[in-house]
């Protein structure tokens, strides 16, 4: 099966091996892997901070350039959320821009839905012999509702031993430009989450959402806890042989 | 222009070629429940509540036993079968608020949230009598046992001024714990007649 | 809106600042709100048909904005027939002006008050003081605020920020009679309040209330409590004065079946509050006046998207859940709707044109936990961003929110911004300048890799 990989700006940005460890995770599962590189952003922060028509515009060429795919992977339930959920949302229902979202929004997956509803697999072959805690995001609990999607896929990992997360639906906090501009209670949200992480004894924290992550992990770094952050991908790509990195 | 009419005029402006909406009613209007009286005093009891249920043949006795001792408020039309020496009429608030208690029938009852409705019918009272005295003592028969909210609204008539009593007065106003007794009576009482 | 809002200062960011860093305040809203979450998530849980009430609920409201004026007219119609009088104001002037006549002719100079948002929205008490009429708030936390000169900070449960003993404390000092030996037992404190309010009530002649339901169909309005305080105020005294939103309608007799299991389940998680009354028109001989209030709902509902604001039931279920408020509180927000619930009523209501308000649509992370509890399905996280493309953005912000927009609208430049980055990766530092301190004063910032995913796949993959 040929899929597009929609890697997220954040990702393409800041956390590039989180999408090597998707490319490698679907190749060992037989899908070819196509990078298309006019792609850039969703556009959520933009709609999100209240700057829709830089928004429609990301959202716009987003439509353009996934249009024709069989199949296009995220490793974000919150930008793949973005196009399903709020894409459709920014254009008048029946305009050109609606038949468009309409036509590519359904077959945008995150990771793990693509996974196990379309693959139908829930073993991916991975290996990781850690204790690791799972957060479910806002936005791919509420938004995409993966529901056990994600834990499934770690509960088949090899050697890894999953701990519930304490208050797991609750927010981290992180909630995009709201992390700056609520700044005190951003950081008194990501505390109590740090701290419902810390009660699990896990050694590695697992989410869906490098950007959720980036928040939780820079307030655990900053606490000098000692615990790591990783997103999905890159512990479903681990193997006996080595990480995908 | 009116405040009426602007305000009219405002809302036709509001709501011009906005769609017209469909109603699903896809939620239960006539629930089956196995042992309606059962479940009716359970969560009567859940509110806490007292509760009896007596054949009706030992309602007198019940309610002579627990009306003994208190003045009581008698509204017109209470079944003449139930005795209660020494009634008062509560016609005024400081008669109300001088009677230790009152007795009343109802017009529902329902099941599932364990709540009473009165309508001011025969053996109810004006509002103000089973408000002001501190002890209310209903009695519900079996038979006006519904099971939940759809089937009591389509029992009532809403010319009637209604009150619906679910357990006594309370108040969740400290720390969203529900705590019994603030200005409605204090002890709610129910004997289910079967 | 309530003139002890008005005018309030800051913003919300930095109101919340302040608030949790209120360690009495954080145990006390974190206590309340895991409760009642608890409580609700029962009582809902028990229904198997809650989504279809839910649907339903969503409808009715939905159908009684989309024919308002008729309804409104209807509603008229009956309450009059039925021997009560039907007033109208356009806003909280008129609405006040109107109450004030009213209380005057009965030539009484106290009134007894049931909880009522829409008198607080409009500051009735303060224009019923100006006039020399006081009052009485009756519901206990109303008169924890009350007798505290606080605020409310919660639609509910106005004191929930107030823990047993700062109530204890509050009714020791001010509240006369008081029991010595008053303790800070629930009980004994709502006691307290009993013995408190028993003469006031039972010697009142006017009394004012809001309501949660008005039925177009028969005219019959509806009030959900649970102290018994609003019975007292609405059967007792001669003259009965609702103030009530024109968007409290609800079209027929039978929804009541519908918003009688949403609201209590979803407010205090109880499966039914205590007292419900229900009255039409002049009940039992009462003097029955109701006042129907816009106050700027009409400009809400022409808002095709800020209008579901309006289904709003007032249940408070989306306060409960969510982790901005349980963290913020309610006076962080500068207004008689606090929470998820009042981040979109607030603005549509009074404008964006303060600094309070203009900051009221960020505050939430959008995490839609208020969506899903809500039980008339208002969307808060949509009606937010709406919002937030509609306030006026901070100059430097819009700036760099643009060039943003600019450089991630095309890959090549995307590239050489993040070719850039790289090459600084060694020297950012660990605090950031200006507004980005707000990232790195509690919080690590990642490294920035070696490069980005897409010139690394452009060297290994693109053949």
């Amino acid at each position: 099966m040929r899929v597009a990989l929609f890697i997220t700006c954040v990702n393409d940005t800041l956390f590039p091996g989180t999408g090597k460890a998707v490319v490698s995770l679907l190749r060992r599962l037989g899908c070819e892997v196509d990078f298309p590189a006019a792609q850039t952003c969703c556009g959520q922060m933009h709609v999100n901070t209240g700057y829709r028509d830089e928004g429609v515009r990301l959202a716009r060429r987003f439509t353009e350039v996934f249009a024709g795919y069989e199949a296009v992977v995220a490793p974000s339930g919150s930008c793949a959320a973005m196009v399903r959920e709020q894409y459709p949302k920014l254009v008048r229902q029946g305009s050109r821009g609606a038949a468009a979202i309409a036509e590519v929004a359904p077959k945008v997956y995150e990771l793990s839905e693509f996974l196990l509803d379309v693959l139908k697999v829930d073993d991916v072959g991975a290996y990781f012999p850690h204790r690791v805690t799972y957060h479910p995001t806002c936005h791919s609990l509420r938004g995409l509702h993966l529901g056990d999607r994600p834990t499934r896929l770690l509960q088949n990992v090899r050697g890894l031993e999953l701990v519930p997360l304490p208050a797991a639906e609750e927010c981290c906090g992180f909630g995009g430009t709201f992390s700056v501009k609520n700044p005190a209670v951003s950081a008194a949200m990501g505390a109590d989450k740090a701290r419902s992480v810390l009660d699990t004894g896990a050694e590695v924290l697992c989410a869906a959402d490098n950007s959720c992550l980036m928040h939780i992990g820079g307030t655990l770094s900053r606490q000098r806890t000692g615990v790591r952050v990783m997103h999905l991908a890159e512990i479903l790509a681990s193997t006996e042989e080595g990480g995908a990195q | 222009m009116s405040a009426r009419d602007e305000i009219l005029a405002r809302v036709r402006r509001a709501v011009e070629g906005a769609p017209e909406v469909a109603i699903p009613r896809g939620y239960r209007t006539a629930t089956q429940v196995a042992d309606l009286v059962g479940l009716f005093a359970e969560r009567v009891d859940d509110y806490r509540a007292v509760v009896h249920v007596l054949p009706a043949a030992e309602v007198p006795g019940k309610v002579a036993e627990l009306v003994a001792g208190r003045r009581m408020v008698v509204p017109e039309g209470l079944p003449a079968e139930w005795r209660v020496p020494g009634a008062v009429a509560g016609d005024s608030v400081t008669e109300l608020d001088a009677a230790d208690g009152v007795i009343t029938c109802c017009a529902v009852a329902i099941a599932e949230t364990g709540t009473i409705v009165l309508d001011s019918g025969p053996g109810q009272g004006r509002r103000a009598q089973t408000l002001v005295p501190d002890y209310h003592l209903c009695v519900v028969r079996a038979d006006q046992i519904v099971a939940g909210v759809p089937e009591a609204v389509a029992r009532l008539d809403p010319v009637r001024p209604l009150t619906w009593i679910s357990g006594p007065s309370a108040t969740s106003d400290i720390e969203l714990n529900r705590v019994e007794g603030v200005h409605g009576p204090r002890t709610l009482e129910v004997i289910i007649s079967t | 809106m309530s003139a002890t809002f008005l005018g309030m200062p800051g913003n919300f960011p930095q109101n919340a600042a302040e608030a949790v860093q209120n360690s009495q305040l954080r145990y006390n809203l974190r206590k309340a709100t895991h409760t009642i979450r608890g409580k609700r998530a029962n009582v809902v849980g028990e229904l198997p048909d809650w989504q279809e009430l839910r649907a339903a609920g969503k409808a009715i409201k939905d159908d009684t904005l989309r024919h308002l004026d008729r309804y409104l007219l209807q509603l008229e119609e009956a309450v009059t027939r039925a021997g009560g009088h039907v007033h109208w104001a356009r806003d909280a002037d008129e609405a006040n002006r109107i109450v004030t006549r009213l209380v005057q002719a009965t030539g009484e100079s106290e009134v007894v008050k049931v909880k009522s948002m829409a008198t607080q929205e409009i500051g009735l008490n303060e224009a019923l003081a100006a006039h020399g009429i006081t009052a009485y708030e009756t519901d206990l936390a109303e008169l924890i605020v009350q007798l505290g000169d606080d605020f409310p900070s919660h639609i509910l449960v106005p004191a929930i920020h107030r823990n047993r003993a700062e109530i204890r404390e509050i009714f020791l000092d001010k509240m006369r009679p008081v029991p010595a030996d008053l303790t800070d037992e629930p009980r004994a404190l709502a006691e307290a309040a009993r013995l408190h309010l028993r003469e006031r009530f039972l010697k009142s002649k006017v009394a004012v209330s809001g309501a949660n339901f008005m039925i177009a169909e028969t005219g019959t309005l509806v009030v959900l409590e649970s102290e018994g305080n609003g019975r007292m105020c609405l059967t007792l005294p001669e003259t009965l004065i609702s103030v009530v939103g024109i968007e409290k309608l609800l079209p027929s007799w039978r929804d009541l079946e519908v918003f009688l299991q949403l609201l209590p389940r979803s407010s205090t998680g109880e499966r039914m509050n205590p007292y419900t009354s229900m009255w039409t028109g002049s009940a039992e001989g009462q003097d029955f006046h109701l006042v129907l209030l816009d106050n700027g709902r009409t400009n809400v509902l022409a808002d095709e998207v800020g209008r579901q604001a309006l289904r709003c039931i007032r249940c408070s279920a989306c306060l409960n859940v969510c982790p901005v408020y349980e963290r913020a509180g309610g006076h962080a927000y500068g207004s008689v709707y606090p929470g998820p619930i009042g981040a979109i009523l607030t603005p549509q209501l009074r404008g964006m044109s303060s600094d309070l308000d203009a900051s009221l649509p960020y505050a939430s992370s959008l995490c839609g936990a208020c969506y899903e509890v809500c039980p008339v399905a208002i969307d808060i996280p949509e009606v937010l961003v709406d919002l937030r493309a509609k306030v006026r953005h901070a100059p430097a912000e819009r700036v760099g929110m643009r060039v943003a927009g600019w450089i991630l609208n095309d890959e090549v430049r995307l590239a050489k911004a993040q070719r850039l980055a790289t090459r600084f990766r060694k020297v950012v530092p660990k605090r950031l300048p200006g507004p980005l301190s707000a990232w790195t004063d509690t919080r690590d910032l990642p490294e920035i890799p070696e490069e980005s995913f897409r010139d690394w796949w452009e060297r290994n993959e693109r053949a």
